[in-house]
């Protein structure tokens, strides 16, 4: 037997390849979902230089419908050796689904495994929207009779708690949305780039549901990314950088998931138990990361996840969350550099990780001076949520 | 105490029922009956919402079901602006609120908060139950919303 801090990740399977396909507007994919599935994969493989046909595990989350031995059958790949879908809803399982793709590596199941998103909302309708429902049960029929219908009203509560509770300010909320749209502006990959966010755009925005603003909300999108996974000694192989895992976690505090907002603790992004077990494994901690791309479902949502990964306590949040310090190359600690799900595409998060990988290449459009050390925050409050932390070779 | 002629949101959100199962029938059935009915542990005394088939705490099977008062609470709020249903299109802002009933360990729950849906919110506000009846809905039901006191 031996210790869980000897059965570890780190710096066991490397990131070779990234790819993803144009990122467009919800509904406005002249492809189908699966297409921009492959596509993204395809891509990521260009990127290594690798065979498609040497994939041989399939990774992803939140019921992506791009089944994985339809993917390997489609690709022609010469097996099928892993095939893993994260349980739970939303970005939750954004680093989660790259931790079980790892996982299949390290534990000798598969040797390249594919993790990737793909979303179509044009073909499959959208979230931010419930129709066609006559009845409901379960968690939902606590909440929907009341118009908490759709993400922003599920999780409005959380963040207004705990804003009281910490004596939040709107302002921080603001600077996490300003930030993101300014690193976009530099980002052509981004649904808004040439779209930029001010102060008094912020202000004079709609509420969508106090305290969001519409800024403070993800856009929907359509498109796919994809990232391609081996083990670290096969890195060298291939002609990009690599970026290395050096941790990962994912799950949830007791009972998080309690139903109807009985959580016992209410007012938490979900990390209090799953962001100490990401910096034990990686070896590193907050004053170590040099640059975040945390899931913005909500900024309220962002605020809580920093909070609890140790870069402040919730009552320093008004101090540490304005605009300069959240940009790069200047900021203290730079936010979600390609734009995130607010300014770059919702791909559920995996634009996240894909620019985490960029930062630690040296590749990002807004390049953050310290990249060594990258994290990666999956879909604050939710369950499960998950996170990594993927590191140069000088991290090793 | 209730009238079946108000509702606090317009028809055509959906409509709660039990799971297939049958969990949370006695809750749905005691809000039809005027009674707010959460589960209570028979063994261990542990309050628990929403329902569960066992005691969170001391897993004893098929917890009991108790009638608590209807009062509580404000534990945190938010006010809908947009209309994420068809249903809302046109109607304006509403307030839902989660409200922890203290006499009942803090178990939580989610209802509207009548009255004017711009008014001041204030975390903490004390809070009384008023059912909303949907006899003429099918099927039927009933909700729970609340009001300041």
């Amino acid at each position: 037997m031996t210790g869980r801090d000897e059965r570890t990740l780190r710096g066991r399977v490397a990131v070779i390849g990234i790819g993803e396909t144009e990122y467009y507007r919800h509904g406005a994919s002249p492809d189908p979902e699966f297409k921009l599935a492959l596509k993204a994969i395809l891509a990521a493989c260009e990127d290594a230089g690798l065979d498609p046909r040497e994939i041989d595990g399939f990774a992803s989350y939140s019921d992506d419908r791009s089944e994985a031995s339809r993917l390997a059958a489609a690709l022609g790949t010469h097996r099928l050796r892993s095939a893993t879908m994260q349980w739970g809803g939303g970005g939750g399982g954004c680093c989660a689904a790259v931790a079980n793709a790892a996982a299949a590596i390290v534990a000798g199941l598969a040797d390249c495994v594919v993790v990737f998103r793909s979303l179509a909302q044009g073909q499959y309708g959208r979230f931010g929207q419930a129709g066609g429902i006559h009845t409901v049960s379960g968690e939902r029929s606590y909440l929907m009779p009341y118009g908490v219908l759709a993400p922003p009203q599920r999780f409005a509560m959380r963040v207004q708690r705990y804003m009281h509770e910490h004596g939040v300010r709107q302002e921080a909320l603001r600077a996490i949305a300003l930030a993101s749209y300014h690193h976009a502006q530099a980002n052509p990959r981004a649904v808004m780039q040439g779209k930029p966010l001010d102060v008094e755009k912020y202000d004079a925005s709609r509420w969508i549901v106090e305290p969001f603003h519409l800024y403070d909300c993800c856009m929907e999108n359509d498109g796919a990314a994809a990232l391609v996974l081996v083990s670290a000694e096969r890195a060298a192989e291939f002609r990009r950088k690599p970026a290395y895992l050096l941790g990962a976690a994912f799950g949830s505090g007791h009972r998080a998931a309690a139903t109807a907002h009985n959580a016992p603790l209410y007012a938490t992004a979900s990390f209090d138990t799953v962001a100490p077990d990401l910096y034990r494994m990686a070896g590193v901690g907050p004053s170590d990361v040099g640059v975040v791309q945390a899931y913005e479902n909500f900024t309220g949502g962002v605020v809580m996840a920093l909070a609890e990964h140790g870069f402040f306590k919730p009552e320093e949040a008004n101090d540490f969350l304005t605009f300069e310090n959240l940009i790069a190359p200047s900021g203290r600690l730079p936010l979600n550099t390609s734009g995130g799900n607010l300014a770059e595409c919702y791909m559920h998060g995996f634009e996240l990780v894909l620019e985490a990988v960029r930062q630690v290449r040296g590749t990002s459009t807004s390049q953050a001076p310290r990249s060594d050390v990258a994290l990666v925050i999956g879909g604050p409050m939710v369950s499960p949520a998950s996170n990594l932390i993927l590191g140069s070779e000088a991290t090793l | 105490m209730s009238n079946p002629s108000t509702r606090y949101l317009p028809a055509g959100l959906p409509i709660p029922v039990a799971e297939p199962d049958g969990l949370s029938a006695p809750y749905w059935e005691g809000l039809r009956q005027g009674k707010l009915l959460v589960q209570r542990c028979g063994r261990c005394n542990t309050w628990q919402f929403g329902p569960e088939w066992l005691c969170h705490r001391c897993h004893a099977f098929d917890p009991a079901w108790i009638e608590v008062e209807p009062r509580g609470r404000i534990y945190s709020w938010e006010r809908a602006w947009h209309p994420s249903h068809a249903a809302l299109r046109g109607h304006g802002p509403y307030i839902a609120v989660l409200v922890e009933l203290p006499h009942a360990d803090g178990i939580r729950m989610v209802g509207n908060l009548l009255g004017d849906p711009e008014q001041t919110v204030a975390i903490g506000a004390d809070v009384e139950g008023v059912f909303e009846h949907h006899p003429e809905q099918d099927p039927t039901y009933s909700l729970l919303q609340w009001r300041r006191l």
